[in-house]
C-alpha cells in the first residue's frame, strides 16, 4: 500500500485582489507604462498558431444586475489539438505561437474579450474526452477567493451532452450557465456572460 | 515540456481547505454582499485542465521589474519613502520549493495613494513610483524585490476604515488549480486587527500566516531593512512523481 503525505503547511490564505488590481496584474491598462512592455496575457497567440481563431466575450454582472466592471479574468485552454504543451512559434526562439493563458480586465461596461482559438479536446477523468472548453478565473474588489468556472461552446452540444463536468451539474438548467452562444461573424464569437449571483448565477467549481 | 502529470489519484492536488480561506460572503466588507455566489461550489476535483497552468518561461524580465524604487522613475531620482527589501520562498503543502513560478506584486506608496485613475485619496502621488513589480522565483523557489513601505489609507466602506499597510501577491504555481491572490502584512501592525478584509479570514492562525516578519540578518546595513514573507501554495498528494507540472 502506498501512503500519501500529510500536509505539513497550510496554504496561504486568499485575499481580495481590490479594486486596484490593474496595477498589479495589467499595469499598462491603468496608465502605468514603461515598466514593462505589454500586460501579461493581453496576448495569447502569434499568426503562427494552429485552429480556428475565435473571440470570447460576454459581461460580468453582479448580484444587483451592475456589471463589474474592475474584474480581471484569467484563461487557461488547451491548444486546438487537445494539448498543453504549446510548440514554439517557428519563427522565434522564445514565443510560443499559442500560451493557452490569457489575462483581460473588464470595461466599464463589465465586459471581457479574449482573442484566441477553439480548444480542442482533452481527456477526462474518466478516461473519455471532455467537450472543449476553457477554464476562466475570476478577481475583483468583493470577491475573497477567485472564481474558478468553465466557458463551453454552444455548437458542440453532442459533446457537451457526454461531458465529464457538465454531467456533474445535478440541475439541467444550471449547465446551460456554462454554454456561451456563437454568433458568426469575420471572426467566430462566443457570448457568455457570468453571473456572479442570483437567479442565473453561474456554476462556480471548487477544484 | 514533458512531464505534464495525467489526473488521477496520485497527481491530485490536497482538497483546498476553505474553512481556512475567507468564505466569499463577508458582510464587514460590504464589498463581498453582491459579488458572492450564493450557490455552493460545485466540487469538481481538478482535471487536466486544471492540473496544468501557464509557464513563464519565456517571458524575459526586465533588470528593473523586481525593484519598485527605480523601476518608474520619470526623472532618474528614486521612490520617496521607507526602504525596503521583501523576500521569502514559495512553497508547496509538503513543504517543497516552487522554482520557476511568477510572482507579482503591487501597493500603494509610502503616503497610502495607489498608482490607478479610480482612486482619489488626497495623499500626493510620488511621481517616481509606479507600485508594480515581478519576479521569478529561483530554484529553491525564492523571490526578492527593493520597494519603499507602503502607507495606510482609508477606504468607503465603514464611516472610517483603514487598509494596514500591505502589499499585493498574485502567484501561479504550476497548476491553474494553484493560482493565489493574496494580500502581505507588516509585524506589529495594530491596524491589521482592527481590518474588514483581514477579518474575512476566519482563523487568526491563517491570518499570522500573512504576517511578513522583519529579518534584520537580510537587512542592507544604512539602506534597506528586510521582511520575510513565504507564500504557501496547495500541494499534490504525490510523492511518486517529481516531474514538474507544465503547460507551455
Amino acid at each position: 500500500m502506498k501512503l500519501h503525505p500529510v500536509p505539513v503547511l497550510k496554504e496561504s490564505p486568499s485575499q481580495t485582489a481590490g479594486p486596484y488590481v490593474h496595477i498589479g496584474m495589467t499595469p499598462n491598462f491603468c496608465g502605468i507604462t514603461g515598466v514593462i512592455d505589454a500586460d501579461p496575457g493581453i496576448s495569447m497567440l502569434t499568426a503562427d498558431a494552429e485552429g480556428e481563431r475565435i473571440i470570447i466575450t460576454g459581461r460580468v454582472i453582479d448580484g444587483a444586475g451592475a456589471p463589474v466592471n474592475d474584474a480581471v479574468l484569467e484563461l487557461w485552454q488547451a491548444d486546438s489539438k487537445g494539448s498543453f504543451v504549446a510548440p514554439m512559434a517557428p519563427n522565434s526562439k522564445s514565443v510560443p505561437a499559442f500560451t493557452g493563458w490569457g489575462r483581460q480586465p473588464t470595461q466599464p461596461d463589465g465586459t471581457y474579450r479574449f482573442e484566441t482559438i477553439k480548444p480542442g479536446r482533452v481527456d477526462g477523468p474518466d478516461g473519455k474526452p471532455m467537450a472543449p472548453h476553457v477554464s476562466l478565473w475570476i478577481v475583483a474588489r468583493g470577491i475573497n477567493i477567485g472564481l474558478q468556472t468553465r466557458l463551453y461552446f454552444a455548437d458542440e452540444a453532442e459533446a457537451n451532452a457526454a461531458d465529464f463536468v457538465l454531467n456533474k451539474i445535478m440541475d439541467p438548467r444550471r449547465r446551460e450557465t456554462l454554454i456561451a452562444r456563437r454568433e458568426e461573424g469575420p471572426v467566430p464569437r462566443y457570448v457568455l456572460d457570468i453571473h456572479l449571483q442570483g437567479e442565473r448565477e453561474t456554476v462556480f467549481f471548487d477544484i | 515540456m514533458s512531464g505534464i502529470i495525467l489526473p488521477g489519484a496520485d497527481g491530485m492536488l490536497f482538497q483546498r481547505d476553505r474553512d481556512w480561506h475567507p468564505p466569499a460572503d463577508t458582510p464587514g466588507y460590504k464589498s463581498s454582499t453582491f459579488r458572492a455566489p450564493r450557490h455552493s461550489l460545485l466540487a469538481l476535483g481538478p482535471t487536466r485542465s486544471e492540473m496544468t497552468g501557464p509557464t513563464f518561461g519565456h517571458e524575459k524580465l526586465g533588470e528593473l521589474d523586481n525593484d519598485l524604487i527605480r523601476n518608474f522613475s520619470q526623472d532618474g531620482n528614486e521612490a520617496i519613502g521607507q526602504r525596503m527589501i521583501v523576500y521569502g520562498q514559495v512553497l508547496d503543502e509538503n513543504a517543497r520549493p516552487v522554482p520557476d513560478t511568477l510572482v507579482e506584486y503591487w501597493q500603494a506608496n509610502a503616503g497610502g495613494r495607489y498608482r490607478h485613475k479610480k482612486e482619489g485619496y488626497l495623499a500626493a502621488l510620488d511621481p517616481n513610483f509606479g507600485g508594480f513589480g515581478r519576479s521569478i522565483t529561483d530554484e529553491n523557489g525564492f523571490y526578492h524585490f527593493r520597494t519603499v513601505k507602503p502607507g495606510a489609507y482609508p477606504w468607503p466602506n465603514g464611516g472610517n476604515d483603514w487598509r494596514p499597510a500591505h502589499i499585493h501577491f498574485s502567484v501561479f504555481g504550476h497548476a491553474f488549480a494553484q493560482r493565489l491572490i493574496t494580500q502581505m502584512y507588516f509585524e506589529g501592525d495594530p491596524m491589521i486587527w482592527q481590518c474588514p478584509i483581514v477579518a474575512t479570514i476566519p482563523d487568526k492562525a491563517a491570518i499570522d500566516q500573512l504576517i511578513a516578519r522583519l529579518d534584520r540578518h537580510n537587512t542592507t546595513p544604512m539602506d534597506a531593512l528586510a521582511y520575510r514573507f513565504d507564500i504557501v501554495l496547495r500541494g499534490r498528494r504525490s510523492t511518486m512523481f517529481e516531474n514538474k507540472l507544465e503547460g507551455n
